[in-house]
């Protein structure tokens, strides 16, 4: 069989391992499962509130809000600590050292942190829908939006996500890209409509995908008439489109380069003078 | 040109090239402003077993690295398994086996699932010669691992997870096997254990195979042939015995006469003792002779060349090659 078809195989099948055993693993579990309680502990206290200007649920607005808040969470986040944890303890290193390890390797994040975000974005929505109403489930339309704007979401921030975690050797440097991506969180009405905001502030959130994928995931799920409330009045799903897709242009040209670079650096020594490092943290 | 003073070196004649698993000639190696290797010459003949041995920072895991691919030289002609491994491809790739020091990755991982995984790999490039991947419960056998096929990674003991390692190392039945300190943290059964499975794969399979360790003992028993590196070059090329006879040089002997012992150092170990035994004849107990070990040899040589007497010793040694 051909080299590359065996790699992207074996990528799959790790991707499916990986996955398997961090479904039954307790550590990763609290860590999917937590956030997810909070945030729906917090949408069930804003369920009575209404978005400003009409009658319609604030929970409800975050439900969807929050689901393209995970999206940008496990696909970026996600996928840059896999990276930087992989590279201290020698995983990355261990691909390298095999033929076409590195690919194999690529799939199998893609595969496991895809599955991870769309199973967080589930276990999200479905505990949501016992207690908030007004969400379009039952529309095909609202499934047809889901279609498009969860696999480019995810195509916008896996790249992204494998462009940071190359840059950064240190887990601990890791703040320099949440606590960024916390202040967006503020700017990007996941929790409440950004129409007060300055107009430069609006313009700041509209330049990352994470406004945009908030945006697009309340297209799909709220009804047709809450888009009069969105900046610009409409769901503006052409300009999603055009933002996520720069995003994905962008991470997609920049990822193969820098993850490149990265890989090559790596050596044995490197891995045993990370460990050093950790370990000093630790001691 | 000077007498050379490791023949052992140059006993035999450099092969034909196709015969070599390791080619490297002149390697130099610089960070920032410091050479780590200054040329360093070595080759490794197919179906052998090579040890690298040297103090600490003499650039023996920088060689490897550059061997293995994962690190560019500065300057220098490197061919492994015939190839630049800076131009190394898959297929190349595929070719070898890398046990570094000390890995932790995988651990969530079942030691079954992870060398079935890492064997798919090596599928298409499987040859008559070499079938590819190795199977996944007949290596577990050969590493002594079958026990825990289906234990984690991260709760293997030392030595069962140095073990894996191995197996990792292999599973991809590679013709050319580096292994960077394979038996820190083993105890003396699995050591003996893992010695048996290095014999077994350069024997059967011909697995030409590049240790590094700090174990002479270990060396001695592996190795065809040692290579000391030391201050960024290779200041001895040799088996171990020769190594041993050519540098220590001298025997140490040791009795007891009349109650008292004594210890002589000699070159001829032999005459020495023909005289000490005409002279005192039944009065000699407890005769002990040991000749130069290979640790001697080490010692020596290393120091030598860190107090620059031997400097430039190995450089004539390849030059008079070179000539002939």
């Amino acid at each position: 069989m051909n080299p590359t078809t065996t790699a992207l195989r074996a990528g799959l099948r790790r991707g499916l391992i990986e996955l398997r055993t961090t479904f039954t693993n307790g550590q990763d579990l609290w860590n999917y499962f937590f956030p997810t309680a909070v945030l729906l502990v917090a949408m069930f206290f804003m369920r009575g509130s209404t978005v400003p200007g009409t009658d319609f649920s604030l929970g409800a607005r975050t439900l969807p809000s929050a689901l393209g808040m995970g999206l940008v969470f496990g696909g970026l986040l996600g996928l840059a600590q896999q990276l930087i944890v992989d590279r201290e303890d020698g995983t990355l290193l261990r691909a390298k050292a095999i033929p076409n390890g590195m690919l194999g390797y690529l799939v199998g994040k893609l595969v496991l942190i895809s599955a991870i975000s769309l199973i967080g974005l589930v276990i999200q929505l479905v505990p949501g829908l016992f207690f908030l109403d007004g969400l379009r489930l039952g529309d095909p339309g609202a499934w047809l939006t889901l279609a498009w704007v969860v696999p480019l979401g995810l195509v916008a921030t896996l790249p992204l996500g494998a462009v940071i975690g190359s840059l950064i050797e240190n887990p601990r440097n890791m703040g320099l890209v949440v606590l960024p991506i916390f202040g967006l969180i503020a700017l990007s009405g996941i929790f409440y409509p950004i129409n007060g905001l300055p107009g430069w502030l609006q313009g700041v959130a509209q330049v990352f995908p994470l406004y945009w994928l908030g945006l697009g995931m309340r297209s799909a799920l709220l009804p047709a008439d809450l888009a009069a409330v969105e900046l610009g009045g409409s769901w503006r799903h052409l300009e999603t489109l055009g933002v996520l897709g720069a995003w994905a242009v962008l991470g997609l040209v920049l990822a193969p380069v820098v993850l490149r670079r990265m890989a090559r650096r790596e050596s044995g020594s490197r891995v045993a003078a990370r460990r050093e490092r950790a370990m000093q943290r630790v001691g | 040109m000077t007498a050379v003073e490791l023949p052992g070196a140059v006993a035999a004649p450099r092969p034909p090239d196709e015969d070599l698993a390791l080619d490297v000639r002149d390697l130099r190696m610089r960070y920032g402003t410091v050479d780590v290797l200054h040329g360093v010459d070595l080759i490794a003949r197919r179906g052998e077993v090579v040890a690298l041995l040297g103090p600490n920072g003499a650039g023996k895991t920088t060689t490897i690295e550059i061997l293995e691919g994962f690190r560019l030289p500065s300057a220098g002609t490197v061919r492994v398994l015939g190839v630049d491994p800076a131009h190394g491809d898959e297929r190349w790739r595929a070719r070898l086996g890398v046990v570094l020091q000390s890995w932790r990755d995988h651990g969530k991982w079942r030691v079954r699932d992870l060398l079935a995984h890492l064997g798919d790999f090596y599928a298409p490039y499987a040859t008559d010669r070499f079938p590819r991947p190795w199977p996944v419960d007949e290596l577990l056998a050969t590493v002594g691992l079958t026990a825990h096929a289906g234990s984690r990674v991260a709760r293997l003991s030392g030595g069962q997870r140095r073990r894996l390692d191995v197996a990792v190392g292999i599973v991809g039945r590679p013709e050319l096997l580096f292994l960077d300190e394979p038996t820190v943290g083993f105890d003396p059964a699995a050591r003996r254990e893992f010695h048996e499975l290095v014999h077994r794969l350069a024997d059967l399979d011909e697995t030409t195979i590049v240790l590094t360790t700090h174990d002479l003992a270990e060396a001695e028993k592996l190795a065809d042939r040692i290579l000391i590196l030391a201050g960024g070059r290779i200041i001895a090329d040799g088996s171990p015995d020769q190594l041993a006879r050519r540098v220590g040089g001298d025997a140490e002997v040791r009795w007891t006469r009349d109650g008292e012992r004594y210890v002589h150092a000699t070159a001829d170990a032999t005459a020495f003792l023909r005289d000490l035994l005409r002279e005192h004849g039944d009065r000699v107990r407890e005769l002990e002779v040991r000749r130069a070990s290979l640790e001697d040899a080490y010692l020596t040589l290393v120091h030598e060349e860190e107090t620059g007497i031997r400097t430039g010793r190995a450089e004539r040694v390849w030059q008079q090659e070179e000539t002939r």
